[in-house]
């Protein structure tokens, strides 16, 4: 069967153990996690939990349905088939011996992105945006030397208000 | 009105209607154990294990269709419940557990007797809190009796830190509890009920297939009345035994690995399956992929999630299945087409045939005990008030196959969890919430030296219980895979030394009486039932008895192995 990736928006309880009792769920029913963000809203009793997974379309119903069996689970909101924008977050260092640097600030140029630390060997550039741009730009700066990634999981907003 | 925490939740727990707690005190509860010592109308029945305590709990909510209470300690009072509360939640039964904690201050200090027993049972309740103020506890305890017992019902657990107990409040009376996230659906969609009468008028093979659901919302009456409208057989699963009498024409038997032929049989046949209140286990599925593989299947269930789990579903219908069943009866009585096909003459001859030529068989022979025969002759000697409760194995397989129940209620057992050591602490559970009953444990040599500290709560509490331990001397059931499936190859499975249970009964201040001949196990059965007080009647029975049909583990359920 085919794993495909959902994008979950997760409206819970801000409460201690809400995300214990939700990767809880994740691990004791065998799903998985790709990624997982979590913040406060507007209202100060609820955060946000953007969640990716990947799975067998049979799987995503069950998942989304024992979300919400959680007591502390308020909406669960799927946008993966409807119109959303989506970011991440990384912060990438990559070598940049003095030979390579005008090349790693000319990739840095094309995606809009900018270097928030400089060191002798190398830079820290923060980028952020959507899966593809994420992939495009890292596959570019791969030949430089990648040292270390720091990733947030993926953030979403539906367009409409649903 | 100033109060402390403890008189708190003495007073929330009455007021919830409860008159019985299940419990065993330690440092963490013991301002809730003075306080609760004052109180004539909360009765407090000290278990001699806490697993036990949540067993009884358990089984009172089942006997009493009612909310079980067991209060315990911190620290191994609480992990001695995780059993309990596992067994609960695979049964969905409304049980509140109240767990003392170390002080708030200490809490994630390793404290002495600290454990995290919210993040411990947080996988098998249906939810837990730790109170933290005493100014939530009012409302805390009456959210957790309201969760246990609404929806699809199951356990809750409160977290009492010692000094929440210890302080003082303004008590307000919680108002209402409504939940912004829980609202269970119980009205069914009246469009999706439609459909199953116009299922039902076209079906020529139909089957109705009964769960635990049909118990905890009580809708055995409705179910019969559905049943018989139709002309539709019915089978149910281990929870599900006694929502539908045990003696109609009707009554399929309980399907699955151990389930009758017919049962098994109807599943692959039928071509409309209405389950009510099931969730599919793999011990009744089988091979998922051949299960009722010419149906059409209506499931009916309050949970949304246990649709569509494991086995697909061509009418889903999300409700109450009492609410659901009542809505399908009115429905079928205006319709005005017929509802039973022609056809269905043939079906149920076809079922009537199975029954008859191959039935639930053993063979007492004139020398040793047949285990089946001695639930068969208990059967006979018990009215269809009695309540019986059961350990795991083959004592509890054999009970549901020989063993008519008539009603719901009347038989409460480990289904999910399957826990050896139930069946002694849920039968005073179930004492005392009928105290006007009979109530039996089957039990086999393993499972009750589980929990046979138990009957010293039995004797003590005035709960008396019998116990019909079926002696084969030997973990029966595991033995038996072991012969069919691991040539014979019975590893720690021969209990070669057990204790006299004989002796234990009476160290305990019970009565015991033993039997190893056929022609005296009604007289011993007799004696036993007339004894006014906790009884254990052992009889030693064949070892190699093997539970029948048998389907292994993975097949298709028509793939019976039979005797
Ligand atoms: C707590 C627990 N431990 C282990 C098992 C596994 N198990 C299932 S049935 C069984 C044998 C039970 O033996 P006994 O109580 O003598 O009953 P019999 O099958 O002989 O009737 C065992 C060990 C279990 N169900 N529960």
């Amino acid at each position: 069967m085919s794993c495909n990736k959902y994008l979950l928006s997760i409206l819970v309880d801000n409460e201690p153990g809400v995300l214990s009792r939700i990767a809880g769920l994740f691990s004791g029913r065998g799903f998985n996690i790709d990624s997982l963000s979590v913040a406060k809203t507007t209202d100060p009793g609820q955060s946000r939990i953007t969640m990716v997974t990947k799975c067998e379309p049979s799987i995503i119903e069950q998942i989304k349905k024992q979300l919400n069996k959680l007591i502390n689970v308020i909406t669960v909101n799927d946008l993966t088939e409807k119109r959303y924008v989506q970011r991440q977050l990384s912060m990438v260092k990559v070598h940049a011996h003095i030979d390579k640097r005008a090349e790693v600030l000319r990739i840095v140029d094309i995606f809009r992105c900018r270097v928030v630390d400089v060191g002798h060997e190398h830079y820290t550039v923060e980028i952020s945006g959507d899966d593809e741009k994420l992939e495009a730009f890292l596959s570019l700066l791969k030949p430089m030397g990648i040292i270390e990634i720091v990733s947030t999981g993926s953030i979403a907003v539906a367009r409409e208000n649903v | 009105m100033k109060l402390t925490g403890a008189e708190i939740l003495i007073k929330m727990i009455k007021e919830q209607g409860v008159r019985t707690v299940f419990g065993y005190p330690g440092g963490a509860t013991i301002d809730i154990y003075d306080e609760l010592a004052g109180h004539d109308d909360l009765r407090h029945v000290l278990v001699r294990h806490e697993q036990g305590a949540v067993h009884a709990a358990d089984a009172y909510a089942r006997a009493g269709s009612c909310v079980g209470v067991a209060l315990v300690t911190s620290g191994p009072g609480a992990t001695n419940t995780v059993t309990g509360i596992a067994s609960a939640y695979m049964d969905s039964i409304p049980v509140v557990i109240f767990t003392g904690q170390v002080p708030t201050a200490l809490i994630g200090n390793d404290a002495f007797q600290e454990v995290d027993i919210v993040g411990i049972t947080r996988p098998c309740t249906k939810h837990n809190y730790l109170v933290k103020d005493v100014k939530d506890l009012a409302r805390t305890v009456k959210e957790a009796f309201f969760l246990a017992n609404s929806g699809r019902p199951g356990p809750v657990l409160v977290d009492l830190p010692k000094d929440v107990v210890q302080s003082v409040t303004e008590f307000v009376e919680p108002g209402k509890i409504s939940l912004k996230t829980y609202k269970p659906t119980y009205k069914p969609n009246k469009k999706q009920v439609a459909k199953v009468v116009d299922l039902i008028a076209k079906a020529e093979k139909p089957l109705i297939f009964a769960g635990g659901g049909v118990v905890l919302s009580e809708a055995s009456e409705e179910l019969t009345k559905f049943s018989r409208l139709t002309n539709t057989p019915v089978t149910a699963s281990l929870m599900g035994l006694g929502s539908f009498p045990g003696n109609d024409p009707l009554w399929l038997g309980m399907p699955g690995m151990h389930g009758t032929y017919r049962a098994n049989m109807s599943i692959g046949e039928c071509d409309l399956m209405i389950a009510v209140g099931v969730r599919f286990d793999d011990r009744v599925t089988g091979k998922v992929e051949t299960f009722a593989p010419n149906a059409d299947i209506v499931q009916i269930d309050i949970d949304p999630t246990s649709i569509h789990k494991n086995i697909p579903v061509s009418c889903p219908i999300v409700g109450d299945c009492k609410e659901t069943l009542t809505m399908l009866n009115k429905m079928v009585a205006k319709a005005d087409k017929e509802l039973v096909c022609p056809e269905r003459i043939g079906w149920l001859s076809t079922i009537n045939d199975w029954k008859s030529t191959t039935p639930l068989r053993y063979e007492q022979t004139e020398d040793v005990i047949k285990p089946q025969y001695v639930i068969e002759r208990l059967n006979e000697l018990t009215d269809g008030e009695t309540i019986i409760t059961t350990e795991v194995g083959q004592n509890q397989m054999w009970t549901a196959q020989f063993f008519h129940f008539d009603k719901p209620n009347h038989f409460i057992t480990s289904g999910g969890l399957g826990v050896m050591g139930f069946g002694l602490p849920a039968a005073i559970g179930a004492k005392a919430a009928r105290p006007d009953k009979t109530v039996i444990d089957i039990a086999g040599d393993g499972s009750i030296q589980m929990n046979i500290q138990e009957l010293m709560t039995a004797v003590e509490s005035d709960f008396p219980v019998k116990i019909v331990i079926l002696n084969n001397g030997c973990l029966g059931m595991v033995r038996q895979w072991q012969e069919l499936f691991y040539d014979k190859n019975y590893s720690s499975t021969l209990l070669e030394n057990s204790p006299d249970f004989i002796k234990i009964a009476e160290a305990y201040g019970a009565k015991g009486l033993k039997c190893t001949r056929p022609d005296q196990v009604d007289q011993t059965l007799k004696e036993g039932l007339s004894f006014p007080g906790t009884v254990i009647m052992e009889f030693k029975v064949e070892e190699a008895e093997c539970v029948y049909p048998m389907v292994p583990a993975g097949r298709a359920i028509t793939e019976m192995i039979l005797v």
